[in-house]
């Protein structure tokens, strides 16, 4: 009698440990098996075109696009900041609550005046951001944004870097990203759903 | 993923345009196309076996230190030529460039060597591409001017042109 009841007890802890385990593994493995959701992006304190301090707060509440490029670039700057401002248009009113900053990768070039000056080319609706050439870096990496210095000949430099806009929604959370040369269609349906969501 | 969607997207979008509205696009990165062709229609200039012709420049951006400008060159001679760079009196040098893009990943280059010119063949410097890059500039390019650049070519020489300064988006100036 006493010899059944260790047995059957022995088989319930068997049980409960094999029970225990199972449970461990399959959280576990859900675990892995589950990708961490990218952290991109981190709080700063930067100088937006007007030398005003700008921090991480300026990109919630409302939609955002960030584009990372700098003055001293003849092509995908211009190029994707015009094609930032002809959307900015074409949405109108349904557009009204969303914010585009133009994050300087040449902070040392970039001082607020510059970006004032450049960013006016354009539209009212881009807000320049440059800073302290360290926290810029910091800003620039928390976001995955390859930027390089490259020299030139005459003792200046060019910045390769990349050239994706950012869609970023309320919370300031990445959602999807317009590609360089993307057709203006499927920026504006990016740029809608954003506004959407 | 991603990739799978934007190709399906294109998918969709190449479907619904009109014919016209894509081959846009592509003017900007090949050479003989017929785009290039349209700019031997006037203004062209002759150096040796060159014709050199829709020359332009994008507007510059207040404070902006480097502009690009365009050029489309033919040779319809036997020997191989080569665009060195060139000089203008509103900027402090000028460059042959290429803009190229690596990925996501934007990346500007200075040809060293500067840029071939085949024999019996054209070469189009256009927006999105080769350029001519207007280093130091003393003032800003401004639409509808004229801006005189002295090109500098290895066996034909130096060739003065004017080139025309279009609008600063580089927008529809591929085929003028």
């Amino acid at each position: 009698m006493m010899n059944y009841r260790a047995v059957r007890l022995g088989l319930w802890g068997a049980i409960a440990v094999l029970v225990a385990f199972l449970v461990y593994t399959y959280f576990y493995a859900g675990q892995s098996r589950r990708p961490d959701p990218v952290q991109l992006g981190s709080p700063f304190t930067l100088t937006d075109q007007n030398g005003a301090p700008i921090t991480e707060a300026a990109l919630t509440g409302h939609p955002s696009a960030l584009f990372f490029g700098f003055t001293h670039c003849p092509e995908v700057c211009p190029t994707t900041l015009f094609e930032m401002a002809g959307w900015l248009d074409q949405l109108g009113d349904e557009g009204k609550d969303l914010r585009v900053f133009f994050i300087t990768v040449d902070p040392e070039r970039d001082t607020p005046e510059v970006m004032k000056n450049y960013t006016s080319g354009f539209t009212s609706r881009i807000t320049g951001i440059t800073g302290k050439p360290e926290d810029v870096t910091k800003l620039v990496k928390s976001w995955r944004i390859y930027a390089k210095k490259v020299p030139t000949d005459d003792g200046s430099y060019t910045m390769d870097h990349t050239a994706s806009v950012m869609l970023l929604d309320r919370d300031g959370k990445l959602k999807s990203t317009i590609d360089y040369k993307e057709s203006p269609d499927v920026a504006l349906k990016k740029l809608r759903l954003l506004i959407a969501g | 993923m991603k990739n799978i969607l934007s190709a399906a997207a294109m998918a969709l979008l190449l479907a619904q345009m009109p014919p016209a509205a894509f081959a846009h696009d592509h003017s900007a990165m090949t050479g003989a196309e017929p785009a290039a062709a349209e700019g031997h229609e006037m203004g062209d200039t002759k150096a040796g076996e060159l014709t050199i012709g829709n020359a332009f420049a994008r507007a510059t951006l207040p404070g902006a230190k480097v502009g690009g400008a365009y050029v489309t060159i033919a040779n319809t001679g036997s020997e191989a030529d080569r665009l060195l760079g060139g000089s203008t009196a509103v900027a402090s040098h000028v460059e042959v460039h290429e803009m190229k893009m690596d990925g996501n990943i934007m990346q500007m280059r200075k040809l060293k060597e500067g840029l071939a010119i085949p024999a019996g063949e054209t070469v189009q410097l256009a927006p999105g591409g080769l350029h001519l890059m207007l280093m130091g500039l003393k003032q800003p390019l401004k639409e509808g001017e004229m801006l005189p650049v002295t090109l500098e070519f290895e066996k034909s020489g130096k060739v003065e042109l004017e080139f025309m300064v279009g609008p600063a988006n580089g927008a529809g100036m591929e085929h003028k």
